[in-house]
Parts: C-alpha cells; structure tokens; sequence
C-alpha cells in the first residue's frame, strides 16, 4: 500500500519541475541581454534605441471596464507614429509602439510592463493609462531607471521629482483643473450654494482639493462621493438636492456624469452643471445618456441633456476643426489611419501627447540616453498641441497648467473666455494666458 | 517513507529550479516568481475542492487578506519576508476557519454562493478605510535583495527564489498532509458524508479544517503575489482572479497538485501567448486584445472535452499511471447536494410536490 502510494508522488512531482521549466520558457524568446551604452553599436545609443528604431512600450485598457473610449487613445499614438515613420522618423528612426493590454487591472499593468521593461528592453514606457494603474509600476520603472513619461492620468502624484525622477505627467492635473472649475464658479455665480460630486479616489479627492482653494468654504454645502464600481448613485444625488445646492460640481468619468444627470431629472432638481474635462467629452457623453435611459426604457436625446454643461478643455475644442491646425493634423492622420475610429476627444489626446514624446525626443539629440531624454523635458517642452504652457522642469515633472472654460452646445464644447493658467498651490493665482497656442508644423514633426 | 520520498522529489525539484533562475533572464525570473504565487493558491483550492469535496469560489479574497497583511507588517514592522510569509498564512487560516465554519453548514451551489460574496464583498473594504488599505491605489511593498547576495543581484531572481521555496514548501505539506489520515478522511467525507459520519468521522470538523489548510495555502501565495508584484490594490484581487484560480484548479485537474501547475501554466501564458500571436499577424490593437479572449474561451472548452479529468489525468492516461484510488474528482462539481439527514430528504420531497397541488386549488 504504501509503495503504491509513494510511486504516484514522484512522477506528480516530477512533472512538476517539467511545468516550471516549461513555465520558464513559455512565450518564447527568453533572453538575459541587455543593451548598454557603452559598448552598443553605433546608433545605439540606450536600451531600445538601434540606428534605425525606437522601441517604446505602453499599458493601457484594451479590453475590460475602462476600454470604451479609452481603448482608442493608444490606437490614435499609433496612427500619429506611423504618420511620422511614414515621414522619415526622428533623427531617421522609426518608431516601434508596442502596446500592452492591461484590462486597467493593477496586476496586470505589473506583469505588463515587467515585460515591456525586462524583455522587449523599450526605451520608455510612454502615456501608460491609469492612476491605479501605473502608481502599481511607478516604483519599479523608477529603480529600473527607465524614463515614465506622460503619464495618461491628472494625478497629482506624478510630481515627486525627487523619489520618482523618472515619471512625469502630461494632461492637466486635476488640482489644477479643481481650481479653475472654482474660480469660475465662485465668479460666475457669486454667492449661490455649490455642491461638490467627485470619485472617491485620487482623481475626485485631487479634484476637491482644487475646488477648496478657489471656494469659499461656507459656500459648499454638500460633498457627495462615489466609488467607480457602484452605479446606485440615487442617495448622493438626492442629498445633493436636499443640501439646496444651486451649482454642482462633478469630478466623474463619463459614466458617472451621465447617471448623475438621469438622476438628477429624476429628481427635478435642475442645479448649474459643472463638469471635469475628463467626465465631459460630449460624443462620448450624449452616447452613454442614450444607453443608460433605454435600460430604463426611456427615450432621450443625448445632445438635450448635455446642452448647457458648463466644463473645461486643456486641448483645442473640436468645434474649432474649422480654424485650428493641430485638429486639422489631426484629422487628416485620423482619416488616413483610423478612419473606423470616431473623431472625438480620446483621439485627440492620444495624437497630442504623441507629439508631445516626438517634442521630447527631437529635444534629446541625436543620440539619445534614457538620461538626455529626461534632461530634455526637465529643460521644458515648448507649447505644442495643448493650449496652455507645459510646467516641466527639474523640480516639476507636470504638464499642462491650464485650460479654458466653455459649455457644450448641441454636442459640441464651445469656448468662452481665455485660456487660464495657474499652479498646483493653495495660493497661486490664476491668470490669463494671453500668447496664443502656436500653428501646428505643416509636416506634423516637431523640430528640435 | 512518503515523507522522504517527497522531500527527494522537492528538493530535486527545487535545485532544477534554482539553475534555471540563474538561465532565463530577469523577465521570466519574474513570471517564474508569478507562477509559483499562483500554484501555491491553486494548490490548496484543488485539495479543497479535489479531496475534502468543497467548493469555494472566493479564494480571491483569501489571496487578498495574505497580501494585505504582509504589506502591512512590512510597511509598519518591517518584519523579514520569510515572517511576512508565515503571518499571512496565520492570519488567512484564521479567516479560513472562520468561512469553515459556515462552509460546514452549507451545500454545493449554497456554498458557492457564499463564497463568491467573499470575493465580491472583501476587497471593497480597501476603498472604505483608505488610510490604512490605501484604497484603489494600494500599498507599496518593497523588499530589496539581501546584501550577502552582492550589489549585482538581479531582483527578480531572488523573488525567483523567495516564491519558488515557499510554494514547493507548500506543496509539499500538501502533499504529505492529503496521503496522510486526514486526506484518507477527507477523502471519505467528500464521497459519503453519512458513510463516513458513520465510520466515526467528525464530518464538520474535516471540512472546517480543510477550509483552514486551504486558505493558508491562498494567504501563502498572496503574500508572494504581492511581493512579487512590488505593490497589493483590490484591482488586483477581483472576482476574475477568483474564478481564474478555480479554472485552472479544474483545468489541470481537481486533487491533484501537478494539475494545479498545468491549470496555472495554462491560465498564466496561455492569455498572453494567444495576444503575441494575435499581434505578430497584424490584427489592429483592439481585434488582437479580444481574439485572445475568444480563443483562450476556446481553449477551455477543448481542454475539458477533450480531457474531462483535466490535463493531469490526460498525462495520467498517457503514461499508464492508474488515477488516484479516490476516484474522478470531477465529480464533486456535477453531485448533487447530499441529504445526509432524512428529514431533509422529506421536506424536498414535500417542496416538490407543493406546487401542482396550489395550482389545483386556484384553478
């Protein structure tokens, strides 16, 4: 009896050690090298860098939760890349995007970019999408010395040039933009009760935070949170009512900006809407507002209901395609690339930040190390297709500081007022930017 | 002489182990340290649910408590990892005892049931207490390679090493523990509960404590989990996680540890290599990320019609080893609930006739 049962162990255990190995090499092409500056061929200047390519590697939600809309951002780089391969690259190498789906699944972004770093050897990881996300691999790509840059998220903690040296943000951060949003309230509708509607976590508390410095405090009259995985937003909507708010302020994902107006007409309760630019893209917006009333079998119409949503834009409204170079750039790649895709505000920001990185690398030289590359942003990039300055030096790794307010109309964000630009503190004024954004370069490819 | 044999088999193992984390390169060092974290929960889930006949569908959040109290021991105590790993296991035998307890009460889709609200229901309180959990963000957890080791020392090989050692110490207590007494026991629980209550057998007691070895096993590879992933946020630890751990318990075959490593194997790489492959013919980003799921989809279904016993009873089959005296443990999911008490068997019988009866009197 107790042969038999010893004689089952040792193949099962075996086997086991077979599974490792075959777990070891599973997907391929295991290799241990890795570039170094010194001895590399001529061209190859860094990990990821040969005389004729750029490797560069991205995190972002393909599949999952968060991939309406946000699944096109990386599909727009892509595009805008292949445009300037198409166009002799930078400093004549092409650039290679690898992307990686993450399911915005913290655990997943781990793995990901573990591979993107330790096995494809990219260069930099650029745009990974996601605050939970990537604050899951900041520290990692940060010992690994590997250039983070332009973090696809407002967070304020992408600002810690001196614990994560390699990271930098890009888009408006949410302090930033908290404090617009206020400073427009508090002057547009003086006295009047504001309510405050924000996602609990680092995008809504950044976003509260920047409120506070601009409002006066007796002026809030109710803070209601929700979480990003619970839809009953029915309580918080109602005690927004029952706090007499005539203003609310929302720091939403789409999603949320839409349940919170069903809810609200539910409600009768019709309070001056002001939304975050990231909950208000007003394609993405009317679309969902249809979806959510036909599961409750009613019928709406999207752009009704967003009519009158007061909100910002830190990149060219696109009711601008008429009169602004950087959308009509846009549009002609879009049309030449991704023409399945909807010309909205995710492909927008996913060819913006891509010049951004060609602003960058045009910076670096030549013969870029992972080092020039930081060097060159921390040096500043030149105002590009966002139409505020960018922040970025060596004590600050954010980006855009500022964005102008409007309303959308019939679908579309109109402009009101100049761009205003501001900082991260409690104290820092807010000011108008009155040099007005530069012409896109006619080839599309920034020059150094 | 099992003890010994096992311990042979283990250390062989090991040792083939170690020259390979010295061959592959960092990145599979890290998806060698990744797969380990994942066998030793699969491991005790396929005992759970292959020997004692339970079922759980929430040992997600087992995974979930494990990596969170080894954060946080290292962020507050800075305890070493080889204590992080033992407290974890401590703390989730604990939770486990107490999920036991009703597990014992409860049958077949009751029990699934419970245990998938475990899963749905635990990481939410990360977003409720973000001071302490750090809500979505999580906590940080960096444990750095000891000095003794040289500067040069690749990080992701000592993680290699850390969760290889802890999951074929897992293991192998697993293995020991389900040919002992209390496996034979188990084993009779799960096929007749009145049989063995009968026999003697406290049948409440054997499930309880199958729960605790089981969760331990998940706490073990959620703390590895976490140290390997350098950060723990409840992002990590969702319901898929939960049924992913389940599939590949049942892909490589319930009760049986080498299934445990085909079922991880299989939904670690299997994913990604579909993805690869999806990507090097060209398909557009968006087709190439959901061909994968498709396919793997696919996979799943080939694998278990193919082998219904999961792929360690295929490789059984293959090398003429006679499956394990306890019979196919593939069972266990398809028995109905057993009604060790007769008066149960009555009152289903009652229930079931209810219904035409009411109908008649309201016509």
């Amino acid at each position: 009896m107790k042969r038999s049962r010893t004689m089952k162990i040792a193949p099962v255990a075996g086997l086991a050690a077979i599974a490792m190995l075959a777990a070891a090499c599973g997907s391929g092409g295991g290799s241990s090298s890795t570039a170094s500056g010194s001895n590399a061929k001529p061209g190859a200047s860094a990990p990821g860098i040969t005389a004729s390519s750029i490797t560069i590697g991205s995190t972002q939600p393909l599949t999952g939760p968060a991939a309406p809309g946000y699944s096109e951002i990386s599909q727009a780089s892509e595009a805008y890349f292949q445009y300037v391969n198409a166009h002799g690259g930078v400093f004549g190498r092409k650039i290679n995007y690898i992307v990686k789906n993450d399911q915005y699944n913290p655990s997943v972004t781990s793995t990901m970019t573990r591979q993107l770093v330790l096995n494809d050897n990219v260069f930099a990881d650029f745009d990974a999408l996601g605050t939970p996300t990537h604050l899951a691999v900041a520290p990692f790509l940060n010992s690994e010395k590997v250039p983070d840059i332009f973090v696809a998220s407002g967070c304020e903690c992408w600002n810690a040039p001196s614990t994560w040296p390699q990271t930098f943000g890009w888009q408006l951060d949410y302090v930033r933009e908290g404090k617009i949003l206020g400073n427009y309230v508090k002057t547009k509708f003086p006295g009047q009760k504001v309510g405050i509607f924000y996602q609990n976590d680092e995008f809504g508390l950044d976003g509260v935070k920047g409120l506070s410095y601009e409002l006066p405090a007796k002026s809030i009259v109710a803070k209601e949170p929700y979480d990003a995985t619970n839809t009953a937003v029915g309580p918080a909507v109602a005690k927004l009512k029952a706090s007499g708010a005539q203003v609310v302020v929302s720091f939403s994902i789409p999603a949320f900006t839409a349940l919170l107006k069903l809810n609200a007409l539910g409600l009768s309760f019709n309070p001056t809407l002001v939304v975050s630019d990231v909950g208000s893209d007003a394609i993405t917006l009317g679309g969902l507002l249809q979806a959510f009333a036909a599961q409750s079998h009613k019928k709406v119409i999207g752009n009704q209901l967003t009519q009158g949503i007061i909100t910002d834009g830190y990149l060219p409204s696109l009711g601008t395609v008429s009169t602004n170079t950087w959308l009509q750039l846009f549009q002609k790649i879009h049309t030449q690339y991704i023409s399945k895709l909807p010309f909205d505000g995710n492909v927008e920001y996913g060819m913006a930040v891509a010049y951004s990185f060609l602003q960058a690398m045009e910076k670096a030289g030549k013969n870029p190390t992972r080092a020039d590359l930081l060097t060159a942003i921390q040096g500043g990039i030149s105002e590009g297709a966002a139409v505020s300055p960018y922040a970025y030096s060596s004590t600050n790794h954010l980006g855009a500081t500022g964005a102008y307010m409007g309303t959308i109309e019939n679908g579309v964000l109109v402009q009101q007022g100049p761009v205003l630009i501001t900082d991260t503190s409690p104290t820092g004024a807010i000011t108008s930017d009155t040099t007005p954004q530069p012409p896109a370069p006619a080839s599309g490819i920034p020059t150094p | 002489m099992t003890l010994l044999k096992n311990l042979a088999v283990t250390v062989l193992v090991g040792i083939v182990l170690l020259i390979l984390s010295y061959r592959i390169g960092s990145f599979r060092d890290y998806e060698l340290a990744e797969v380990a974290a994942y066998v030793t929960a699969v491991g005790g889930l396929t005992m759970l649910v292959g020997i004692s006949g339970q079922i759980s569908i929430g040992h997600g959040a087992f995974m979930f408590i494990g990596a969170y109290v080894a954060a946080l021991l290292l962020q507050h105590l800075h305890w070493p990892v080889s204590l992080l790993i033992i407290a974890a296991a401590a703390a989730c035998a604990a939770a486990g005892g107490i999920v036991g307890l009703a597990a014992a009460r409860l049958r077949g889709p009751y029990l699934a049931g419970a245990t998938l609200m475990l899963a749905v229901a635990l990481p939410e309180i990360a977003g409720r207490y973000q001071g302490v959990f750090g809500g979505d963000q999580g906590l940080d957890i960096n444990v750095t390679v000891p000095a003794s080791l040289g500067a040069n020392f690749q990080l992701t090989q000592w993680l290699a090493w850390v969760s290889c050692l802890a999951a074929l110490i897992t293991l192998l207590l697993l293995a020991n523990l389900m040919r002992s007494r209390v496996g034979r026991s188990w084993r009779a629980v799960r096929d007749d509960e009145v049989a063995a209550a009968l026999s003697g057998l406290n049948v409440a007691r054997l499930q309880i404590m199958a729960f605790v070895v089981s969760a331990a096993c998940a706490g073990v590879g959620g703390a590895l989990l976490a140290i390997v992933l350098a950060n723990v946020s409840p992002g990590t630890f969702t319901l898929t996680l939960s049924i992913a751990l389940l599939t590949a318990a049942v892909l490589g075959g319930l009760g049986s540890l080498a299934g445990a490593v085909w079922g991880t194997l299989l939904f670690v790489f299997v994913p990604s290599f579909l993805t690869n492959v999806a990507q090097s013919h060209g398909l557009n980003s968006s087709a190439s990320s959901s061909v994968p799921i498709a396919a793997y989809g696919v996979v799943l279904i080939v694998v278990m019609l193919v082998f219904p016993a999961g792929i360690q009873g295929a490789v059984r089959r293959l090398l003429g080893i006679a499956a394990p005296a306890a019979g196919a443990p593939l069972n266990v999911l398809r028995r109905q609930a057993p009604a060790p008490d007769p008066k149960e068997k009555t009152t289903t019988a009652l229930v079931g006739t209810a219904p035409p009866e009411k109908g008649k009197g309201t016509t």
